[in-house]
């Protein structure tokens, strides 16, 4: 059994092995699953990768990934949340594991799993137990005032994302502002603005996760 | 035996899965069946002298040490839907992670080998609370507690029930809860002599075919 390994290194929380699991939470409609399938398309020519959605309506999050083909469709499963999914990546991570589980069993070895949180409010993080890095997304049209108003996902996470700053000027939102919020909020723990879907929008994101991915011990072939 | 051990494994909040199901009520709710708190009631009533007695009727003979693998297969027996036999399954897998965790066993570790994918939950349940140091009627008790606990705080999420109401209705049901244990903890005495068809077969057919029926949903907030 697999309780009581020794720690092969310092990274490698329990002892355990197998591929870097990062989780990427945030409110609803600020670009989680635009992240996740920007981030497949960059790193799958190199990369075993899988993800695993937390939906609140079930298999939505999985079936736009599958739409847009980022993987094949063995490599994406959706977890049921039972109308709570910070319930699901945080109190009690049990279906989760299980579906990193199936997914290690059926698809061979892995080097990277991306866990989608479903849409949810400020409060919401990962479990240590669950992945190894969180990334959270908020966006500039949700209100230049978030990074502000804080909260364990802008406070804690490993990275925050601040997506869709083309959409600045529209929606009155002032990148400065929220810059200089994030990082009084976040002190050394870094920020990246940037719009996703643009060209290149991703890069910064795919540079943060290579150098978590080199420290794992996993360097894209 | 640890009155405690009981309380952390029938507390909701114990890390095992069940908050993604409903148990039956969020089908009941869409066909319009559950809509208040007396059909709540109804509802409760019915899923634990069926489902209930039939998860505390395993759950104490495994508590009691019979072996897990044949009360597995009587579990399938007693679960016709195809759905609710992987549900239980899943929901097993889940239940034994966190149990091997807070209790470990070497009978937990042996029924995870036997049945990686997960044996049927009310026997890990019953295997948990024997590794906890409880009794089969403690075990019988948690099962029994399960079975409607659940669709309680899922009709709170999905018809938006007065909470206090709700819980109201688990208190109401405290004499059924304790019947349905101590048959099942009786079930499970006579196993030894009996075998598993001591073990009680009740059925609830609507929650077999609605639980089929609400597998094939597009679009639903709960696994069950």
């Amino acid at each position: 059994m697999h309780l009581h390994q020794p720690e092969s290194s310092p990274l490698r929380q329990g002892g355990r092995s197998g591929a870097l699991r990062i989780g990427v939470g945030g409110p609803v409609g600020s670009g989680k699953t635009a992240t996740v399938a920007a981030l497949c398309r960059q790193l799958r020519d190199t990369l075993s990768i899988a993800v695993v959605t937390n939906d609140i309506y079930t298999r939505e999050d999985a079936e736009a990934l599958l739409r847009e083909a980022v993987l094949p469709a063995e490599r994406i499963t959706a977890v049921e949340t039972g109308a709570c999914p910070h319930t699901a990546i945080r109190d009690d991570i049990s279906a989760n594991l299980a579906a990193v589980e199936d997914l290690e069993d059926t698809l061979g070895r892995l080097d990277l799993v991306l866990i989608e949180s479903g849409g949810d409010n400020l409060t919401a993080t990962f479990s240590k137990g669950l992945v190894d890095h969180q990334i959270f997304v908020i966006d500039v049209a949700g209100g230049d005032d978030v990074p502000r108003k804080g909260g364990p996902g802008i406070t804690t996470a490993d990275l925050l994302v601040i997506n869709k700053t083309d959409l600045a000027p529209y929606v009155g939102s002032d990148l400065e502002t929220m810059a200089r919020d994030a990082k009084a909020q976040r002190g050394a723990l870094p920020v990246i603005l940037t719009s996703v879907k643009a060209h290149d929008g991703v890069r910064p994101i795919c540079d943060w996760l290579t150098e978590r991915l080199a420290e794992w011990g996993t360097v894209p072939a | 035996m640890s009155r405690t051990a009981l309380l952390i494994l029938a507390d909701g909040r114990f890390p095992s899965g069940g908050h993604a199901h409903s148990g039956g009520v969020e089908a009941a709710v869409g066909a319009g069946r559950v809509h208040d708190i007396d059909t709540l009631r109804q509802f409760c009533r019915g899923r634990l002298h069926t489902t209930g007695l039939v998860a505390a009727g395993l759950a104490a003979a495994a508590a009691a040490g019979y072996d897990p693998l044949l009360l597995d297969a009587a579990a399938d027996a007693r679960t016709p839907s195809p759905a609710l036999r992987q549900a239980a399954r899943r929901l097993g897998r889940q239940l034994m992670r966190a149990s091997r965790a807070a209790w470990p066993s070497p009978e937990l570790e042996a029924l995870a080998e036997a049945r990686p994918r997960g044996a049927h939950q009310p026997i890990v349940l019953g295997l948990t609370a024997r590794a906890a140091g409880l009794t089969a009627l403690d075990a019988a008790q948690a099962a029994a507690h399960e079975s409607v606990s659940g669709p309680v705080s899922a009709a709170i999420r999905l018809l938006g029930l007065d909470p206090f109401d709700a819980t109201a209705v688990l208190a109401g049901l405290a004499a059924d809860l304790d019947q349905v244990a101590g048959q099942a903890g009786e079930a499970a005495e006579r196993v030894p002599r009996e075998g598993c068809d001591a073990l009680p077969a009740a059925s609830a057919a609507l929650l077999d075919i609605t639980a089929e029926q609400h597998a094939a949903w597009p679009r639903r907030l709960f696994a069950t």
